[in-house]
Order: structure tokens, then C-alpha cells, then sequence
């Protein structure tokens, strides 16, 4: 019999279930195996801590004069500042915001009346909008205008007119004084 | 098959060896052993030397020894709250900039900022220093034959000079450095640091704590890395258990 | 689990879509052919697991080196420093670099041995001299170090006469080794390993021609000398591979710095040399040869024909027997070279001065004589010991079967 190892196979090994169980055993130790150490391999992708480190920005707002805007930098990302007049905040607070492409009542977006933070970035196909440095085009509701295919966002940052789908996005911050405050 | 297995042994071991051996220092004695809380496979960083360390070294050492791969917030391993943190490192003053001018400008130093050195580069560093370079501590340990035993018999190693040994100019006498001449004055008398937590600051307890800190500043992950050691190595032992017995079995059915 | 009788045509895959790619691109056959079926010699040892293992540690090496690769910075001035952010603020980053740097110890650690193995049982000799060329040629040092070792070894090339300098000039990229060195070396590190893929699955092809030698060192006669690759060596392998891994482990978690140096600590300076510029503590030997020659090119030609004439072997070696348990002299001879690498080795770490330098000439001398002397002569004047039967008369033990049709003898 020109079989490989047939004829060699010892009698007595009827422990087929105690191997199986055995064998098992060694495939899940080695797929854990794996998986932990493929692990460390993504995780390194993720942003290392110097980088981490970055993620908060704190802005001094007392130099900014009402109707003034300011741009800060934040994770790579530009901020605009808009310390709001009375006429635009009254502007932005008598939308009936149930009418807009994306509802969002004023009140919903600022944490004080006259301080407007959001990313500065369209939310369209994400140009920079103008509006933030003095002698731009602010757009007819009297916001902020994006150049690259003509979204018009208000006073309080929201979608008024143009292909954006929702309003320019506020990002995570908190007042730590009354003239300051830190983004992230 | 012992016979190979020895043999392979005898090769790792004499790999490491020469690894190890390769400097062999002729001239200055080796350092001693010392006690470090690190050393060991369950060795941890004791936080209060750690503490205790980095005080050395901001009273002491930073005049003339930079550490430009610690940043403020590191300090946070050494369980320092942020509030400390940011204190600490708004104590200096960092140039930052351009700004909207376009001139660079002084702010105070925030826990993101890497640890101040002491000059702007390395000519300044040697023109204040009389020619002579002080490194760089963030890898001192690492860097040296001995690691953080001879950095502790170098603190504590300035003796005056034996007889018929004359000193160079502007040089001092240690007995553990290569050649015995160090351009560096020795930087530790006692009482020089007021420790917060009331330990007594003699020379050999704050080298013993600036060597315990420059051993962090050099291996912060030290510690997880035995941690997760530990882990690995346990269920690598399981594994070959496993595996081994699991190749008994299958070669059990045939002979061999 | 039967094993299916040879050379019988696999089932193939089960699963229809499966089915459908194997007839396009065999991948399924080529597994179950190649791997799974695959007729490996059934007395293969422990020192068989190396061949396997060094496949393995280059997997390890490529994907580490890949992820490392996205936050190393080849710029002569960011380097060191892009290294410790590495250590510190890259998640897992100081898991990832001494995985690396150990491996890179553990590859060559492997790779000796699995080269010892077949110069002890004459895996080298007909019909498997293509397979230990090409093995070889995975092995050729490419110098791949710190500053000075760069430095040095590319020093090296100005002692071709002639166009030496302009060479060396060429291959800094400027007149010391800098900013251009560094990242074309860079280059060509992501892309050896690649290179080193291709040649291995050379090396594979080679050797599934002829399948492997074993320990006894006779060819297979049939059937009954060979077992099934998988399950018998997959799990032995994988056994070997937990061993290893082991191994690797206290190193990387518990020692990751004691193959290396201090040195490599200290930012390059290209005005300070350091006292003792050692390469890692595989390039010892060769180190130790190309010093223990006065004159440059000498030094030069020697160091890299010591690799060189590891090609020549299986026309050096004369004896008509492959394995060293046959070869009474030759077996205990064989041990001398391993010896003598360690002993080079050692001197490569020492500075060159006193009773190293004579010793390193007389390992070096040691070195070439065994290979270009002893070897050949041993092959003649040696009586080695009778040859088994077959493979399977060795294993089993002989038997009295009666002479039927079909043994497989």
C-alpha cells in the first residue's frame, strides 16, 4: 500500500473528542494571539500624544470689540470669533428657525448672546467661507458667504441661502473666564 | 537534541555577551550596583523620588543641562496635578510667533511646550561653559555604559585628586568618569535642595532621587511595558504548553 | 484524520465562490499542493523549524517597519529626535521600535542557524545548490547601521583603486555621509525587505522542487519516507514559533536594550567619533576579519568573501555523503566553525590591540582554511559511516516483510 502514513497509525487513540478539544484549544490561543498583537500595530495610527496634547485652544476674547470677528486656529482647523452686535443678535434671534434648512433657534447655538464660535469651515464640500476679516463679502443675510459654490449662512451662522445642508458646526468650548475661553 | 538546545543557549548567551561587552572601560573602575525601585521585572518608578528628582533637577541641574524631550505635561506620570503642571510650566517664558506683525514674541509656557533648556543651542551652551558641552539628560541613562549606576557614581564620585595628578585647567577630579577629568564642577552639596516633603537632601539622597527621575525622563513606559510583559509572557507559556501538547497528539498517530 | 493517498487530485474548496476563483487562479490547489499535501521527510527535526521561523520574523519585521515608517523622519536633523517620539508620545510606539530593533537581532540569530543546519547535514550538496545560493544572497549584510558604521563601511569603497573615491563620493551624496546619505539609505531599507520577498519565494520555489533534505541526509525512496506537511509540521512550527516567541518576549518586554548600544543614544555628531564604533553584534565577525588585515582593499575583499564563498560550498565539499551523522571527522569538524565565528566575533567587539589582533588573524586564517582546505580534504580522505537504508528503515526500524509487490522500496 503505497498510502502516505496509513499503515502507521497506532492502535489505541480513541481519544478523538480530548484531540479535537486539544486542537481547539490551540486555535483560539492562536487567533487571540494575533488579534492582540495586531492591536498595538492600528492603535499607533491613532493621534500620539503630543498631538493630543494640541486639542485644546484657549482664546483671550477681551481684545475683540463688539461687531469685530477674529479667526483662531483650533486642531488644524480655522474658528471663527464674531463678537455680535445688538442688531445681530436681534437679527438672528427673530428667525423663525422652524423655517430654516437646518432648524436651529440662536439660542441653541451661542452659550452668551454675544459671543459666536463656530469651525469656520462649509459644510458644503468645506471651503473656507469669507466674512471673518473686514472688507469681506458677508453674504446677504449678513453672516458669512462661501465663495466656492455661493452658500449664504446669517447671523448666527446658519444656512439661508446655497447648497450647504446644515449650519456652520459650533465645536466644543467653555467660557473659563468672561474674557476667555478654551475650545476643545 | 540536549546537546543542540545547550548549544544554542550557549550562543544567545554569548551574543548578549559581546552586546554587552563591547566597551569594556579599561580606565575608570566599574560602578557599583545600586537599589533602584525600577530594576527587576516588577520594578516601578517610586513617584515621590520622582518628585523629589525633578526638584533636583529644575534647582540644579537645569542651569546648564536641557532635557528637550520632556514636555510639561509628562509630569503628569509624576503625579502632578494640571493645575501644578500648568504653574510649572508658566513659571518660563517661551518665543512663540510670528505673530500678525510678524515678529516672534514671548508668552508664558503652557503643558504643551517642551521643558525650557537653558541655551538657545549648543555654541551658547559651550561659550558659557568653558568650551565644554553639558548633554542633553533626556536619555542619559541610556546612554551610557552603567546606565543609571554610573550616572549615580558620577554624582557622587568628586573626590579631590590623588597625589601626582594634576588637573587641567578648569577640570575636576572623578573617580568614575573616563579619564578621571570632568569639565563639570560637582553640582550636589548637602542641603542644596529644600525637599517639599521634608526628606533630608544629602548629596547621596538627591543623587539617588535625580537618577531615579533622569530614569523615568529616559524609560517613561517602563512600567506599562512589564505590565503588559507580564501578560505576554504568561500566555506565551500557556501557548507553548498548549501547542506542545497539541503536537504530541497529532504525532501520536503516526511513528516517529 | 486520512491522509489521502499521493499524488491524488484535491477535492478542491467547498464553497462555490471559492470554486470559481480556483479555476481562474488556482490559489486553493496551489495551498493544498504546495502546504497542506505538501510530502515533507518524516524524520525532520527540531533544527527544521528555523526555515519557518525566519519567514515569519521577516513578517514581523515588514509589518513593524511599515507602521514605524509613518512617524520616522529621514532628515538628518529630525531623525533622533522623530525615533524618541516614537518612544514617548506615539501610542504603542516603544512597543513597535524595540519589537524592530530586537527582531532585526532575532532575524540574523535565526538565519545563522538555519545556515549551520545546512551546512551540518549537507543541505547544500545536489540537487540543492540553486536553493543554498539564493539563500545566501538573503543573507549578503546590507549595511544598514548608525552614522559612524555608515561612515565606515562606505569609507570602505575608496579602497577600489582608481575610482574608489569618486564612488564613495556617489554613494554619500555629498563628501561626508549626511542628510542625502541618510534618506537614500532609508530608500532602500523600505525596499530591501521587499527584494528579500522576492528572493525567498526563489528560495521556496527551489526547494519544493526537491523538497527538503533531512537529517540522515538519503533521499526519499517513496511514500512510507514522507508524512503530510500539514497537520504534522504546521503544528511542530507552530509549537517552535511559541518557543521562539518566548524568547523574544523577555527581550523586547525585560532587556530591549541589551543587544544594542549606548552609543545610539547620542545624537549623531560628525565632529565627535566615539571611542569604540562597534556594528551590532551580527556584523562582529566580519567586522573582525576586514580589521584583521593591515592593508585596506585586502580588508575589504576578505570581509566580503568570507559571505562569498559560502556560494562555492557545494563544489568545495567533496564527500559524496550529505549528512554530518555519516561523517565521523567531519561531524565533530563542523563545530569549529560556529566556534570560530564566535570567537571573530568577539574580537570584531574588542578594540584592535595586543593578543586581539593576533587572535583575530588566526581565527580569520581559521576561517578560509576550513572552508577552502579542510572541507575539500575531508571529503576525500574521510571513510564516513554506512548510509541507512531508507528513511523509513531509520524511523521505524527494520522489518521482516515479505518481498510483495507495491512496498514502495
Amino acid at each position: 500500500m503505497a498510502d502516505l502514513t496509513q499503515s502507521q497509525v497506532m492502535p489505541g487513540h480513541e481519544g478523538e473528542t480530548r484531540r479535537d478539544f486539544l486542537i481547539l484549544t490551540a486555535a483560539a490561543i492562536g487567533g487571540v494571539g494575533a488579534a492582540v498583537s495586531v492591536w498595538p500595530l492600528i492603535d499607533s495610527l491613532n493621534p500620539a500624544r503630543d498631538t493630543l496634547a494640541l486639542s485644546t485652544t484657549e482664546v483671550d476674547l477681551s481684545p475683540i470689540q463688539a461687531g469685530q470677528r477674529l479667526t483662531v486656529v483650533w486642531r488644524g482647523k480655522p474658528i471663527f470669533i464674531d463678537h455680535r452686535t445688538p442688531e445681530e443678535i436681534k437679527m438672528a434671534q427673530e428667525v423663525d428657525a422652524s423655517s430654516l434648512r437646518d432648524p436651529q433657534k440662536d439660542s441653541e447655538r451661542v452659550k452668551k448672546p454675544e459671543w459666536l464660535v463656530m469651525i469656520g469651515v462649509c459644510t458644503h464640500l468645506g471651503c473656507i467661507p469669507l466674512g471673518n476679516k473686514p472688507g469681506d463679502d458677508r453674504g446677504s443675510f449678513g453672516g458669512w458667504f462661501c465663495p466656492c459654490h455661493g452658500s449664504v449662512y446669517d447671523t448666527s451662522g446658519r444656512i439661508r441661502q446655497g447648497p450647504a445642508p446644515l449650519n456652520l458646526v459650533i465645536p466644543p468650548y467653555e467660557f473659563t473666564s468672561d474674557t476667555a475661553i478654551k475650545i476643545g | 537534541m540536549r546537546r543542540h538546545v545547550v548549544a544554542l543557549a550557549a550562543a544567545l548567551v554569548l551574543a548578549v555577551g559581546f552586546a554587552g561587552q563591547a566597551w569594556a572601560e579599561e580606565e575608570a573602575p566599574h560602578p557599583p550596583h545600586q537599589k533602584w525601585s525600577f530594576n527587576g521585572v516588577f520594578g516601578t518608578y517610586d513617584r515621590a523620588a520622582l518628585q523629589r528628582g525633578f526638584q533636583v533637577y529644575k534647582e540644579v541641574c537645569a542651569a546648564c543641562h536641557a532635557v528637550k524631550h520632556l514636555y510639561y505635561r509628562d509630569l503628569a506620570e509624576l503625579g502632578y496635578g494640571e493645575d501644578s503642571i500648568k504653574g510649572i510650566a508658566a513659571q518660563v517664558q517661551v518665543t512663540d510667533g510670528p505673530n500678525d506683525q510678524g515678529e516672534m514674541f514671548q508668552r508664558p509656557g503652557r503643558p504643551s511646550d517642551p521643558m525650557a533648556r537653558p541655551f538657545a543651542n549648543d555654541q551658547a551652551a559651550r561659550a558659557a561653559n568653558n568650551g565644554a558641552l553639558p548633554p542633553d539628560l533626556s536619555l542619559i541613562t541610556k546612554a551610557r555604559e552603567g546606565g543609571s549606576d554610573y550616572i549615580y557614581a558620577l554624582l557622587t564620585g568628586f573626590k579631590d585628586a590623588p597625589q601626582g595628578v594634576k588637573l587641567n585647567p578648569n577640570m575636576y577630579y572623578n573617580e568614575y568618569f573616563a579619564g578621571h577629568q570632568i569639565a563639570m564642577p560637582p553640582p550636589l552639596n548637602a542641603d542644596q535642595v529644600k525637599y517639599a516633603d521634608g526628606t533630608p537632601s544629602t548629596v547621596q539622597q538627591m543623587a539617588h532621587d535625580a537618577v531615579t527621575f533622569l530614569s523615568w525622563a529616559a524609560e517613561p513606559n517602563l512600567e506599562q511595558r512589564h505590565r503588559i510583559g507580564f501578560k505576554v509572557i504568561l500566555f506565551l507559556l500557556i501557548a507553548t504548553g498548549v501547542f506542545y501538547a497539541g503536537k504530541r497528539k497529532i504525532w501520536s498517530r503516526i511513528e516517529h | 484524520m486520512a491522509v489521502p493517498s499521493h499524488p491524488a487530485p484535491s477535492a478542491g474548496p467547498r464553497n462555490r465562490i471559492l470554486r470559481w476563483i480556483d479555476y481562474r487562479l488556482p490559489f486553493w490547489a496551489a495551498v493544498q499542493h504546495d502546504f497542506m499535501e505538501y510530502p515533507a521527510p518524516r524524520n525532520l527535526n527540531y533544527w527544521w523549524n528555523f526555515g519557518s521561523l525566519a519567514g515569519v520574523i521577516l513578517v514581523i519585521m515588514i509589518a513593524t517597519g511599515v507602521v514605524l515608517a509613518m512617524h520616522y523622519q529621514p532628515n538628518a536633523d529630525l531623525a533622533f529626535d522623530s525615533v524618541e517620539r516614537i518612544m514617548r508620545d506615539v501610542n504603542y510606539g516603544w512597543l513597535l521600535r524595540y519589537i524592530h530593533a530586537n527582531g532585526a537581532s532575532m532575524f540574523f540569530l535565526i538565519v545563522y542557524i538555519h545556515l549551520f543546519r545546512g551546512l551540518y547535514y549537507g543541505s547544500y550538496k545536489y540537487p540543492r545548490e540553486l536553493l543554498w545560493m539564493l539563500g545566501v544572497v538573503i543573507l549578503l549584510p546590507w549595511g544598514q547601521m548608525s552614522y559612524w558604521a555608515a561612515t565606515v563601511i562606505t569609507n570602505l569603497f575608496s579602497a577600489i583603486p582608481v575610482v574608489g573615491n569618486d564612488i564613495v563620493t556617489l554613494l554619500w551624496g555629498g563628501f561626508t555621509v549626511g542628510n542625502p546619505t541618510l534618506n537614500r539609505f532609508y530608500s532602500l531599507h523600505y525596499l530591501l525587505p521587499f527584494v528579500i520577498v522576492a528572493v525567498v519565494m526563489l528560495h521556496l520555489l527551489a526547494l519544493h522542487q526537491h523538497g527538503s533534505n533531512n537529517p540522515l541526509g538519503i533521499d526519499r525512496r517513496g511514500p512510507q519516507d514522507a508524512i503530510t506537511f500539514h497537520p504534522y509540521y504546521t503544528i511542530k512550527d507552530l509549537f517552535g514559533l511559541c518557543v521562539f516567541l518566548l524568547i523574544f518576549a523577555v527581550f523586547i518586554f525585560y532587556m530591549p536594550n541589551a543587544l544594542g548600544h549606548p552609543d545610539n543614544y547620542i545624537p549623531a555628531n560628525p565632529m565627535v567619533t566615539p571611542n569604540h564604533i562597534v556594528p551590532e553584534w551580527y556584523f562582529l565577525p566580519y567586522y573582525a576579519i576586514l580589521r584583521s588585515v593591515p592593508n585596506k582593499l585586502l580588508g575589504v575583499i576578505l570581509m566580503f568573501s568570507s559571505v562569498l564563498i559560502l556560494l562555492l560550498l557545494p563544489w568545495l565539499d567533496t564527500s559524496r555523503v550529505r549528512s554530518a551523522r555519516y561523517r565521523p571527522i567531519y561531524r565533530l569538524v563542523s563545530w569549529l566553525l560556529p566556534i570560530d565565528a564566535v570567537i571573530l566575533g568577539y574580537v570584531g567587539s574588542q578594540p584592535p590591540a595586543g593578543f586581539i589582533v593576533t587572535l583575530g588573524q588566526l581565527a580569520t586564517i581559521y576561517y578560509f582554511f576550513h572552508f577552502l582546505i579542510l572541507i575539500p580534504l575531508l571529503g576525500k580522505i574521510e571513510r564516513p559511516l554506512p548510509l541507512p537504508l531508507s528513511i523509513a528503515e531509520a524511523v521505524l526500524g527494520p522489518r521482516t516483510r515479505p518481498a510483495a509487490a507495491g512496498e514502495g522500496e
